[in-house]
């Protein structure tokens, strides 16, 4: 288990190292385009039958998560935690999860806050500027980015422990795009806003998809069947995020003196 | 410009191109076309050191570019050059600055998110703190972002930006922000300062202090080079 855990999170600095060495030099916006087009592209190779020994092909893989679940401390059983019952191993990987976010946001804050984090923040406002201070920008950029793919292997990791279920059809453009949402939803450059802005995203698609499957049961909706909700709730996402961005364009935490002087 | 003083610097003649007693910049055949236009052709230049050296010329005339490409920020078609006898063609631009030949942007690049302190803390060099896994650790760097701090609002109280240190640079005026700029190159304490029109929209009185301060850069023994169009100016401080 260690080793897959050590593996997954090797291959994400790996890979954003691959990544890196090309686009970085070039603009943002080429990071960004290679970066979606690389994840479609793994997700096709893993999902062809040529790797299926190893990735399970398209059905990917399951039930994989045991070793994980020995480590449980809490004893089996069911858990009523006021609005809803849980059991042992959902307990856990929500405490494991958790503790990873706490740890995870820690470190980010030390790290924003030391020399390290000002010079990254003196980059994303001129590259040049920093460059004639004799600072490596590219070293500190492969650095953030080798980071950032870290972070995102140990949420993928937890991702997969919870449905113990890992198929490359999760992992499509809809998902970047969600991650974007959440984001900007949390505010941009921030370290609680990620956090928060997941939590309010998700809750929020399965608040809309519960209410509008009852009003729909209810007959209130008559133009709507149960099986469209699903859609007509990534539409409301997009009009929050719409409203959202013209309305308060710096999300949740993001700072409004910061985003002032954009331009 | 006296005679004495001329020679005291030149080597032979005084003409364009010709050689210095003791140069901290020596650069020869340097060109950089952009398609057909010939932006910069220098046959040879060589920068006195301990002294200020103006560069002057009409717009166009290829004196920014001739900057971009001394600090490695432009790859020339021809040419060579070093610094303090290193040769210096081909080698990035933070590697430049590092070896202690730092410059400045014509059009000012404050990094306008950053406060004007955290500006000026930037422009300092080996900050252990800098590094990705030290920076986990205060304790190894706390005691030199101490002395960095502590010089950058000496430096800043000089340029009489102190009362600002805890702004956005983005809430400085332009003439403020051509001050901080000239401060944060100097945190490095630099062999050689590159100054790109520093004088451009700065206002007259804040401009005299300006001048005394890098008469005093050269007495602590810094060279400089700068490009000015104010004539005034340059004759009032420039040695070559």
């Amino acid at each position: 288990m260690w080793g897959s855990f050590g593996f997954g999170i090797a291959c994400s600095a790996a890979f954003a190292l691959i990544l890196g060495i090309p686009t970085l030099r070039l603009r943002a916006d080429y990071l960004a385009i290679v970066t979606i087009a690389a994840a479609q592209a793994l997700y096709f190779a893993f999902g062809t039958s040529q790797f299926a020994a190893i990735t399970g092909g398209s059905n990917g893989l399951s039930q994989f998560g045991e070793d994980f679940y020995r480590y449980n401390p809490i004893p089996e059983g069911r858990y009523d935690l006021g609005i809803i019952t849980l059991s042992q191993d959902e307990i856990w990987i929500r405490v494991v999860a958790w503790g990873l976010v706490i740890l995870v946001a820690v470190l980010l804050v030390i790290l924003t806050r030391s020399p390290w984090g000002r010079t990254l923040k003196g980059i994303r406002e001129d590259e040049d500027a920093v460059r004639s201070l004799g600072k490596n920008v590219f070293a500190y950029k492969m650095q953030s980015l080798v980071l950032g793919g870290v972070i995102g292997a140990l949420g993928g990791i937890v991702f997969t422990l919870a449905s113990q279920t890992n198929q490359p059809s999760t992992w499509v453009s809809n998902f970047t795009f969600m991650t974007w949402t959440v984001l900007l939803l949390g505010g941009a450059a921030t370290i609680l806003g990620p956090v928060v802005g997941s939590a309010v995203f998700f809750a929020f698609l399965m608040l809309t998809q519960g209410l509008l499957e009852g009003m729909v049961n209810l007959g209130w909706l008559p133009f709507l069947d149960v099986a469209q909700v699903g859609q007509i709730r990534y539409l409301l996402v997009g009009l929050f995020l719409m409203v959202l961005v013209i309305f308060r364009p710096q999300g949740f935490f993001g700072n409004k003196k910061e985003m002032q002087f954009n331009g | 410009m006296a005679n004495a003083q001329v020679e005291a610097i030149a080597k032979g003649a005084a003409e364009p191109g010709c050689a210095k007693v003791d140069p901290i910049l020596v650069a020869s055949n340097v060109t950089r076309q952009f398609g057909g236009n010939k932006a910069v052709d220098v046959a040879h230049l060589e920068i006195p050191r301990g002294k200020i050296t103006a560069l002057i010329g009409p717009n166009g005339a290829g004196k920014t570019t001739l900057f971009n490409l001394l600090t490695g920020f432009d790859k020339p078609n021809t040419g060579s050059w070093t610094f303090q006898g290193k040769d210096l063609a081909g080698i990035a631009p933070y590697k430049v600055a590092r070896l202690g030949m730092v410059r400045t942007f014509q059009l000012t690049k404050a990094l306008s998110l950053l406060t004007v302190l955290d500006n000026m803390r930037l422009g300092a060099q080996d900050n252990p703190g800098e590094k990705f896994f030290a920076s986990f650790v205060r304790p190894l760097w706390a005691k030199k972002e101490a002395q960095i701090t502590e010089r950058a609002n000496a430096l800043l109280a000089r340029f009489k930006l102190d009362a600002k240190s805890e702004d956005y640079a983005a809430a400085l005026s332009g003439g403020q922000r051509k001050l901080l700029e000239m401060a944060r190159a100097l945190m490095s304490d630099p062999k050689l300062v590159m100054l790109d029109e520093p004088m451009a929209g700065v206002n007259p009185a804040l401009t005299q202090s300006l001048l005394e301060h890098i008469k005093g850069l050269k007495e602590n023994g810094t060279t400089v080079l700068f490009v000015e169009h104010d004539m005034h100016m340059v004759r009032h401080i420039s040695d070559w």
